[in-house]
């Protein structure tokens, strides 16, 4: 070779430009110094390199025995996981560009015990199996779990509204999760320089030694044990993780080691991952600049840790399943959306991510939450679009109104449709309360519908022939004021023993010392409040009471509005249903003076709850699955699919913002007859329904028909995903049950 | 409070003048003109197309009233949706056996941007309805049953096709756009002789952006069966994949588009 060829090869050395985020922790300012916005189409994007193809291999064939295993592949029985209890784990070390497993095999589940220890046992027995003896003799003898606090501080009142389903899926034997790590500091300024900066917000923290301090210095402690912790799991892959990612593929990989951390500590129900992509196309764009690496490298790094994320596995028992159904992990990736000055936050990463949807097929992890605005680059409108056509994997929100409203740009998705700033703030997460059981409270004299249980005083037994709006309503306020208050409860001691006794020492570690906190309530039931109520108005509903005088059946006279047909004599019951729910919720002091915030969001607990929940006046009979989140009953939207979409788009963020879960199913032919018109109505659709000023959108572009088949032979269809409320399921493996009430959804057609 | 509370039901006062009879809206129309659309079918039709697909709207009795300035404010809620293509389509039945009311639509629908398509099958010329395809219809959808009269005759029961190209011929001359629409049966409407004589009759209009061919299909015979009737096409098979190739490539040599709905 030539000296001038030579010459002409050697690497460009671009630096980053500079700014705050060199004199404090501040990736945000990082990201707006160098930032990239991508306009193009998707016409770079390669395919899977061949090592990641190989690695797949291993990974589909290891999922397949996972299947075959009922559902778990195996566990390792004798560690407590941490963040450095165990050794390296690969794949297929020689084509690991990415490397890091949460245990030292693939698939292979860890025992995270201080959520829950009973919880463990359980799982483990469902498999045939159970811990060893000296984590056994630990467990039941000397260590106390968060289950065990929470069952010692509730009260008799709390445990009769848990065990009889007003509220249900609370996170008292399991992680709470929803805390979103800034994992990219890690590979922005490498660990020792975290632990410098919370050594010295350790030592500011002072007295006088109140329970806050106290507890604070104590915290803070335990991080930066993390954070050495972090350093160890490092160090058993070759990792100088102690210092800043140096180039491309550091970055992804300190990254993702800094997740790792936070999977290997925590088996929180949701661990989103945040809003990583845009960050990692700062490094990704400078090594393409300096020449150090091309697209198939760069694409390689994201498909490699998209694979990661999705082998991510937590130890469960099957009655968890009930109430998140298929195996989630919420490996929640926020991408695109815009900046507070204009620019828009899709790079050619963000493109790189929703590629790995094609070269390594749909899935349901990572949970890619597409940050929709109206200002987002046309093309990349389309290929988020083309997208959610062809795999049905993605979800879409609201990026204006969160922005907009909670203020920052530099923010992820927790779990579903959570909107948290990425490093500043955390979310203790509540499951959520079931307002069709409380309105059934109101009708029957305060007492529990099923069992004739007294839950709620001062509520009259009201014998008369059909049921009188005005008292219902009135009543419904008694019930729901109470309902709340528990609730309340529940959610005080839960957070309360969650910091004392599981705490996220690893994530808190890359969260600003003492962050905001909102708590995360939520209810279920919605669609059936709003028509019920709607029913009890407009039409005349006659209850049928057994012996006892509960209400067992409704019988209803004349037709009424039915929630889903964008009417607003019906519409205006689920907006005020949440408004007036979460006013009660507001005036409760919560547990570290944390920002009280709602959801309406069911996930797949609408089928229990409404198992638990007896006949309705809506005319829903006694335990029929509700509508997940905030969708309208199946089938009772009858205008097509955008009357159904306004609908849900009256109930106001501002009243719940902790998100508004819709999903919506839709046959392709019914979009359009071509790929090109599909692409075109559903972005005309996502930014119809968002300038509504709705929330949160799933899409699944599916015939029935293919879902049917995937029921009679699962084996072909290995990784058809859907998605249900706020995130996706690898569909094959839902219950029969599941899938049915899947399948019995609306799905829109044109007529 | 959202502001996309819009309250609906206003108590209008109904008259001959502003009631459409509807047979039924479908909010999310992806196959009756561009983009997402409103649909209104209108009740009432003078033809019984042999393979009509939606046959309980041509009974002219039945349907539902609507106040027109309801069905505007439906529109106006949908207006996000609309993007720089969708827009309300009028379809049926016989959208034009209202003519003279569809007027007072589209004005108002004008009023407020919204685009409007008429889904017709131009057996109607009279003053409304040339009003309507001059000032107010931004898109005409035009259905060709059968390019000679007594295939004409026999998939509508009706004489006189030429109506129907009086009602082309009138919209050219305006020179606002047109779709035209053919309904392609195995044996009845696709042979290549007769596709080739549509593509010649059409070959020179400059208005017409595309022709879309409506695949024939049984989905609707339950319907017939509902309604008592006697479904004649019963030995009618639906196209090959091969059939709608070399239509939709005959079609091509003449027409700026061919689509496939």
């Amino acid at each position: 070779m030539e000296l001038d060829e030579l010459l002409l090869e050697e690497p460009k050395n671009i630096e980053f430009k500079k700014g705050v985020w060199n004199t404090s922790i501040n990736v945000r300012d990082f990201v707006i110094q160098n930032i990239v916005s991508y306009y193009g189409d998707d016409q770079f994007l390669v395919g899977a390199s061949k090592k990641t193809q190989k690695l797949w291999e291993v990974c589909k064939e290891g999922m397949k025995q996972e299947r075959q295993n009922n559902g778990v592949h195996s566990v390792d029985t004798e560690t407590i996981s941490g963040v450095a209890s165990f050794g390296a784990g690969y794949i297929d070390k020689e084509n690991e560009v990415i490397v890091g497993l949460q245990t030292d095999g693939l698939l292979k589940r860890a025992m995270k015990p201080f959520g829950g220890y009973k919880v463990v046992q359980k799982a483990l027995q469902e498999h045939g199996l159970k811990p060893s003896e000296e984590i056994n003799e630990l467990f039941t003898k000397y260590v106390k779990t968060h289950n065990d606090g929470v069952f010692d501080a509730y009260n008799a009142e709390i445990r009769k509204f848990r065990s009889l389903g007003f509220l249900t899926g609370l996170p008292d034997n399991y992680a709470r999760g929803r805390i979103i790590g800034d994992y990219r500091r890690v590979a922005l300024y490498g660990i020792d320089k975290l632990i410098e900066i919370k050594k010295a917000d350790l030592a500011n923290i002072e007295g006088p030694m109140t329970d806050a301090v106290i507890r604070l210095r104590e915290e803070v402690s335990e991080q930066i044990r993390a954070l050495k912790d972090m350093i160890v799991m490092g160090n058993h892959y070759n990792l100088e993780l102690n210092r800043p990612a140096e180039n491309a593929q550091e970055a992804v990989q300190w990254t993702y080691m800094a997740y790792l951390a936070a999977v290997k500590e925590q088996d929180g129900a949701a661990m989103s991952l945040g809003n990583v992509s845009t960050f990692l196309d700062i490094f990704i764009e400078r090594d393409l600049q300096n020449g150090t690496i091309t697209e198939v490298e760069a694409q390689e790094y994201i498909d490699q840790f998209v694979m990661k994320l999705r082998m991510v596995r937590h130890l469960r028992m099957a009655a968890y399943d009930e109430i998140f159904a298929g195996d989630p992990t919420w490996v929640t990736e926020a991408i695109g959306g815009m900046l507070n000055d204009g620019r828009t936050k899709v790079t050619k990463t963000a493109y790189r991510f929703l590629h790995t949807l094609y070269n390594l097929g749909p899935s349901p992890e990572p949970n890619i939450t597409v940050l929709w605005s109206p200002l987002l680059p046309q093309n990349f409108k389309s290929f988020c679009a083309k997208v959610a056509i062809d795999t049905s994997s993605i979800q879409f929100e609201n990026d204006d109104l969160m922005r907009n409203l909670r203020g920052s740009d530099d923010y992820g998705i927790a779990c579903c449709v959570s909107y948290q700033e990425i490093g500043k703030q955390i979310q203790f997460f509540g499951a959520r309360t079931n307002l069709a059981k409380t309105l059934l409270l109101a009708i029957n004299g305060g007492r529990c519908e099923i069992t004739g249980t007294k839950m709620v005083d001062g509520i009259e037994i009201d014998n008369s022939e059909y049921l009188d709006f005005d008292k219902v309503m009135a009543n419904y306020k008694i019930a729901m004021k109470h309902v709340a208050k528990v609730y309340n409860d529940a959610m005080n001691i839960i957070h309360y023993m969650h910091d004392k006794y599981y705490y996220e020492k690893a994530q808190m570690a890359l969260i600003d010392t003492n962050p905001q906190i909102n708590i995360a309530y939520g209810i279920a039931g919605l669609s059936i409040l709003a028509d019920s109520l709607s029913a009890i108005k407009y039409a005349k509903v006659k209850p049928i009471r057994n012996e006892e005088g509960l209400t067992v059946d409704f019988k209803i006279e004349g037709d009424f509005p039915k929630y889903g047909n964008d009417d607003d004599r019906v519409d205006i019951f689920a907006h005020n249903g949440v408004e007036d729910f979460n006013n009660e919720l507001k005036k409760l002091k919560v547990y570290k003076d944390a920002d009280p915030t709602m959801s309406v969001l069911t996930i797949t607990s609408n089928v229990v709850y409404g198992k638990k929940t007896g006949a309705t006046p809506d005319g829903r009979a006694k335990g029929v699955p509700f509508a997940p989140g905030a969708n309208p009953m199946h089938g009772r939207d009858t205008n097509g699919a955008i009357a159904s979409l306004n609908s849900v788009a009256k109930i106001d963020y501002k009243d719940s913002q902790d998100g508004i879960s819709n999903t919506f199913s839709i046959v392709p032919k019914s979009l359009g007859s071509t790929q090109e018109d599909r692409i075109d109505n559903l972005v005309a659709t996502l930014n119809g329904y968002f300038e509504h000023g709705a929330q949160h959108l799933n899409v699944n572009v599916l015939d029935k028909e293919t879902l049917l088949d995937a029921m009679e032979h699962p084996e072909n269809h290995p990784q058809l995903t859907i998605r249900v409320s706020g995130y996706a399921v690898n569909f094959i493996r839902l219950t029969k049950e599941q899938q049915m009430e899947v399948i019995s959804r609306s799905f829109h057609k044109s007529m | 409070m959202n502001p996309f509370f819009i309250h609906l039901n206003v108590n209008n006062i109904r008259t001959s003048e502003n009631i459409l009879n509807v047979h039924s809206i479908e909010s999310f129309g992806t196959h009756d003109g561009p983009g997402i659309r409103l649909v209104i079918f209108l009740q009432g039709c003078k033809l019984k197309c042999q393979y009509c697909h939606n046959p309980d709207t041509i009974d002219t009795h039945g349907g539902k009233e609507y106040h027109i300035e309801d069905l505007v404010q439906r529109a106006i809620k949908m207006k996000s949706y609309f993007g720089e293509k969708g827009g309300v389509t009028v379809s049926g039945g016989e959208p034009l056996l209202q003519a003279h009311n569809l007027i007072a639509l589209f004005k108002r629908l004008k009023e407020e941007g919204i685009h409007t398509n008429l889904d017709t099958n131009g057996r109607m010329l009279n003053h409304p309805t040339i009003e309507l395809l001059d000032n107010y219809a931004d898109l005409v959808m035009l259905d060709i049953k059968h390019m000679r009269e007594e295939g004409f005759q026999r998939i509508t029961g009706k004489r006189n096709k030429e109506t129907t190209f009086n009602f082309a011929k009138h919209r050219e001359a305006s020179g606002k756009k047109m779709w035209l629409r053919y309904v392609l049966i195995p044996g009845i409407t696709n042979t290549p002789e007769l596709l080739h004589e549509l593509g010649n009759y059409f070959k020179e209009y400059k208005t017409i952006e595309q022709i879309e061919l409506q695949p024939y299909h049984k989905l609707g015979i339950h319907k017939w069966d509902a309604l008592g009737w006697e479904y004649e096409l019963k030995d009618a098979r639906e196209n090959t994949k091969e059939e709608l190739t070399l239509a939709s490539e005959i079609l091509s040599n003449y027409f700026k588009k061919v689509k496939i709905n």
